[in-house]
């Protein structure tokens, strides 16, 4: 049923705006066309302000036109999730509390698409602050599946996934604090990749759990993540935790795929063998290895002891952050206030302030850190969790000290119905199941998509990679993607109407 | 004021933030400068917002890890920073980034001169060791402004302050009285601005203390503990004293009043009314406020290299301290006057010595110093880099005096002209004065003279109006124009006395 709609790679949309064929006001007017027609139904836009888009558009096919030198996204509509900083329009990280705020400056990651001559085309919805796996914490209302509008498309980065998969642009910035963009994207049948903690600066992505944070790339395809990851990766003093690291050419890596035909994957054994998994998703894992096989890659079982406390430790972690991050918004410099009488009193503002600005789940999440943060209980919790990081990562550096990248499903299951969850904070905490390891190790990890379910929903496949591996890692995914000669898709109901 | 004459003791721990004279904040590049319009040196970072993160000053760590030498510390090899959590306006972050279990210093002391009344005679200065329990980094909060006099009660925040360096340095309760603290302030104060450390500057909040203040007092064979106050907001070292004062006998009469001793009353915070003279309850609590401390996940840990602490060593050597040594013992001043001098600052003692090391003899320069150049420093309002003598023409000028070249009071008059024309030489200025050196016993002819032609003048003299000697002048300047007017009046005097 699903018939593939061709969609252009960045590479090509790149050569079509660079050759003539389109230009680049042309194609923002047809994704602003898409914008109208479909956006309303998916709600994975926020906001957007196409005078700004055509006007960088109008300045490019100037340019182009002056046989000028462009950045390697020129043209490109890019979406970002609104916990992005951005200096025009809003960034509401999808709560009441920062509903109306424009932040002075532009996130590192925003400088960087405008300094490759992205057009930076509308913020993204997202579970508020960043805490959820469906989006549906957001101040706007839940993001739609474009693959199935009565399901979620996963979160919190579900915004920047739709936006993608409804074909409104070719490629999002989304940030991953626990598998914000794997788990979307896999719902969504995109490629999603969190890089590894430090590689992409945090400058401007308003913190949610400051050693877990990082931003990262949605998009068909991998050469077009690798393409995106290369214009946002790399050093900023601004950012105390970002790598000096050099950046490597990660196109040309993904390019020469082939060489990593002898390459050893691993497999861990608890993800696969997890009674919690959908079968489908197993099978579908099972016949990527198999794949794998084929290619030459040599398949190793892997052992995670301490995989199991993933779930527990990111819930003390990110939460104690999230208690100490969140404390800005307090209605005195900016942002909501209450205007409740009683919050005439300073205390008492504060306090009636934080109780209606922010949702359910990010004030539970606040009351778990400032438990867990408090005397007589730190060390129970705080200090346990993050003696068990510690473990976590141990398992990370022992499992790449036998294989090349980990191998393994990114969800339990496909995309699940808005409403089904939200009232049970413990199944939508396991959902993060197979993805928070990547955060609580600091380790890059892409989703790739690799089939649907008898249903038709997309099935994601995690690759995990050690730190800063991130090259070999889109090489190894692109080198499954060219076996099984995948052809990324627009669900049906999203493709453009035959004129 | 201690009606049952109970025995008591005080016992004070200090808690004092340094403010670190570095050019930016200890989080962003924003300027710490004084006095400048509200909120116009801020920027996402000081200011808190969404997605701003910081990034440490390299220059707070050395002024740090140099306080940190000068005070005996011992540096930390590995230090981090932690997030000490709470609400209030002036905060932005909701949380302040301090140091909380591994501090950047630990340990040292500061050596304090005790009162000269305990100091025999001709001796150095007797000191008193106050050991420090800690020295940490941390950034300071803004400021909040409330005006209740307008009709509606109207309060602005102003955070130029926001995430100004502090280093706070933590004593053990080793002081035992109010002039004791207050000497502890000045003396932490001196090693921080001969340091460059800190400005020091106390109206501008550069030095700012919290006392932590309780009494033993004498109950038959032991003592009780008077439950520990804390007492905030002791800007100047007089507000230090007072306010320690105010503390001794507000708890004295607490404790005659109610009997509760620590642990059976909560710990108080009071804060201190400057203008009322009194502590003010601010804060009562059976436990600590808490502060859910924890690692800052936006910075990374320090470590302090070998080199880096070798340097802060290097760098914190010129101590008052060291100062005092080489005025008292090497130019053999007196403990009082080199005091002095110790206390203008650095700069002037380097003045004094840059003299010395020109010619100036130690002694009389130390004279000098003390009567004639703080004066003019004084009545100018000028600091000794713009005294218009420069140490070379101050040791010429003296060296004058001790060839017997010109006498005191002529030095005086050369110095005046030294002090209207910086350009002028110390031997133009001399000769500008058309001296030429008339000695004693010519004076002395010549007022025997004037008093044998002025019978008038003895006569008022003998009936008590010694100034009319003065009236010789004129004639003697005419008979010699060379004559000293004071020598020629002391002569006078004395001549007259010695009549019948």
């Amino acid at each position: 049923m699903n018939q593939p709609s061709k969609i252009l790679s960045l590479t090509a949309l790149g050569q079509q705006l660079r050759s003539g064929a389109i230009t680049c006001r042309e194609l923002i007017e047809s994704q602003l066309a898409k914008v109208q027609r479909s956006n309303s139904s998916i709600n994975a836009l926020v906001s957007i302000d196409p005078e700004s888009a055509l006007a960088k558009a109008d300045a490019i096919d100037r340019k182009l036109q002056d046989r000028q030198s462009l950045g390697a996204l020129a043209g490109i509509p890019i979406a970002v999730k609104d916990n992005l900083c951005t200096r025009l329009g809003v960034t509401s990280c999808g709560s009441r509390m920062l509903k109306d705020f424009r932040s002075p400056y532009d996130a590192h990651v925003i400088e960087k698409l405008h300094e490759h001559d992205a057009i930076v085309f509308g913020k993204t919805n997202l579970d508020e602050f960043a805490m959820g796996g469906s989006t549906e914490t957001s101040i706007f209302g839940p993001a739609h599946n474009p693959w199935d509008l009565e399901r979620t498309c996963g979160g919190s980065s579900g915004g920047s996934a739709a936006a993608v998969a409804a074909g409104l642009v070719p490629a999002s910035l989304g940030t991953d604090t626990g598998g914000s963009i794997r788990q979307p994207a896999a719902f969504c049948g995109l490629c999603g990749l969190k890089p590894t903690y430090g590689r992409v600066s945090r400058w401007g992505l308003v913190s949610y759990a400051s050693s877990l944070d990082v931003a990262g790339v949605f998009a068909h395809s991998i050469q077009d993540i690798a393409l995106v990851l290369q214009s946002i990766a790399g050093h900023d003093p601004r950012d105390s935790t970002c790598l000096p690291h050099e950046v490597p050419d990660y196109t040309s890596f993904v390019r020469n795929f082939e060489q990593i035909r002898s390459t050893r994957i691993g497999v861990i054994r608890q993800q696969i063998d997890s009674p919690g998994l959908d079968p489908s998703i197993r099978r579908s894992i099972l016949e990527a290895i198999e794949t794998y096989k084929n290619l030459g890659a040599q398949i190793v079982d892997i052992d995670m002891p301490h995989s199991k406390y993933c779930i527990a430790t990111y819930y003390i972690i990110a939460p104690c952050e999230a208690s100490s991050n969140l404390a800005r918004y307090d209605g005195v410099h900016y942002g909501f206030r209450s205007k409740r009488p009683e919050a005439s009193v300073l205390d008492r503002m504060i306090e009636q302030t934080r109780s209606e600005g922010f949702g359910p789940e990010v004030r539970r999440r606040i009351l778990l850190g400032t438990y867990a943060l408090s005397a007589g209980y730190y060390d129970a919790y705080y200090v346990q969790a993050l003696r068990v990081r510690r473990l976590i990562r141990q398992d990370y550096d022992e499992a790449f000290a036998k294989v090349d990248v980990l191998l393994g499903p990114t969800t339990p299951n496909t995309a699940f119905k808005i409403g089904e969850k939200i009232n049970d904070p413990i199944q939508l905490y396991l959902q993060d199941l197979f993805t928070v390891g990547a955060n609580l190790a600091g380790v890059p990890a892409i989703s790739i998509p690799i089939g649907h379910s008898p249903e038709g929903l997309p099935i994601g496949m995690q690759l995990q990679a050690p730190p800063l591996g991130e090259a070999k890692l889109l090489a190894i995914a692109e080198a499954y993607h060219q076996h099984v000669d995948y052809q990324p898709m627009v669900p049906p109901s999203f493709q453009a109407p035959v004129s | 004021m201690n009606r049952n004459a109970a025995e008591y003791r005080i016992v004070i721990g200090l808690e004092v933030h340094v403010q670190l004279k570095t050019e930016t904040k200890l989080f962003c590049r924003c300027s710490t400068r004084f006095g400048q319009p509200p909120n116009s040196q801020v920027c996402p970072v000081c200011l808190g917002l969404p997605g701003a993160l910081p990034v440490l000053n390299a220059h707070a760590i050395e002024l740090a890890c140099r306080a940190g030498a000068a005070l005996s510390c011992t540096l930390a090899d590995f230090t981090k920073w932690d997030r000490k959590n709470y609400f209030y306006p002036d905060l932005p972050k909701g949380y302040q980034t301090s140091q909380y279990d591994l501090p950047i210093c630990a340990g040292g002391y500061v050596d304090i001169p005790i009162t000269p009344s305990a100091n025999p005679p001709g001796s150095h200065n007797v000191t008193k060791r106050i050991r420090l329990v800690r020295a940490h980094l941390e950034e300071d909060a803004g400021k909040s402004m409330h005006d209740e006099h307008s009709s509606r009660a109207d309060s602005k925040i102003d955070l130029n302050r926001a995430g100004t360096p502090l280093l706070e340095i933590v004593s053990e309760p080793d002081l035992s009285s109010a002039e004791e603290a207050k000497t502890y302030l000045s003396e932490l104060r001196l090693l921080m601005v001969y340091l460059g450390i800190s400005d020091g500057n106390m109206q501008e909040g550069s030095l700012r203390a919290d006392a932590n203040v309780n009494l033993h007092i004498a109950q038959g064979d032991q003592w009780i503990a008077t439950p520990i106050v804390e007492v905030k907001n002791l800007n100047s070292f007089r507000s230090v004293e007072r306010a320690i004062e105010f503390e001794t006998a507000r708890q004295q009469s607490e404790f005659l009043r109610t009997g509760l001793a620590k642990g059976q009353a909560p710990k108080q915070t009071r804060g201190w009314n400057d203008v009322l003279g009194q502590t003010e309850l601010q804060r009562e609590k059976e436990e600590e406020a808490d502060y859910r401390y924890f690692p800052c996940p936006d910075l990374v840990p320090v470590r302090l290299t070998e080199l880096q602490k070798r340097n802060a060593h290097e760098q914190a050597t010129q101590t008052p301290t060291q100062y005092r040594k080489e005025l008292i013992d090497k130019h053999e001043l007196k403990t009082t006057d080199a005091e002095i001098l110790i206390q203008q600052g650095k700069p002037v003692v380097e003045y004094f010595l840059d003299s010395i090391r020109a010619g100036a003899p130690a002694k009389r320069m130390a004279a000098w110093m003390l009567q004639d150049v703080l004066r003019t420093l004084n009545d100018r309002s000028i600091g000794i880099e713009l005294y218009p003598v420069s140490p070379k023409s101050m040791a010429q000028l003296l060296g004058a005096i001790e060839q017997g070249r010109v006498d005191t009071s002529q030095a005086k008059q050369a110095m005046a002209k030294l002090l209207e024309d910086p350009n002028l030489s110390v031997d133009a200025a001399i000769e500008s004065l058309g001296i030429v050196r008339v000695d004693a016993s010519q004076i002395e002819n010549l007022c025997k003279e004037l008093l044998a032609e002025n019978a008038d003048v003895i006569e008022k003299v003998k009936a008590g109006n010694h100034k009319a000697v003065a009236a010789l002048v004129g004639q003697a300047k005419k008979k010699n124009r060379n004559a000293d007017p004071r020598m020629v009046q002391e002569i006078c005097l004395s001549l007259i006395a010695q009549m019948p």
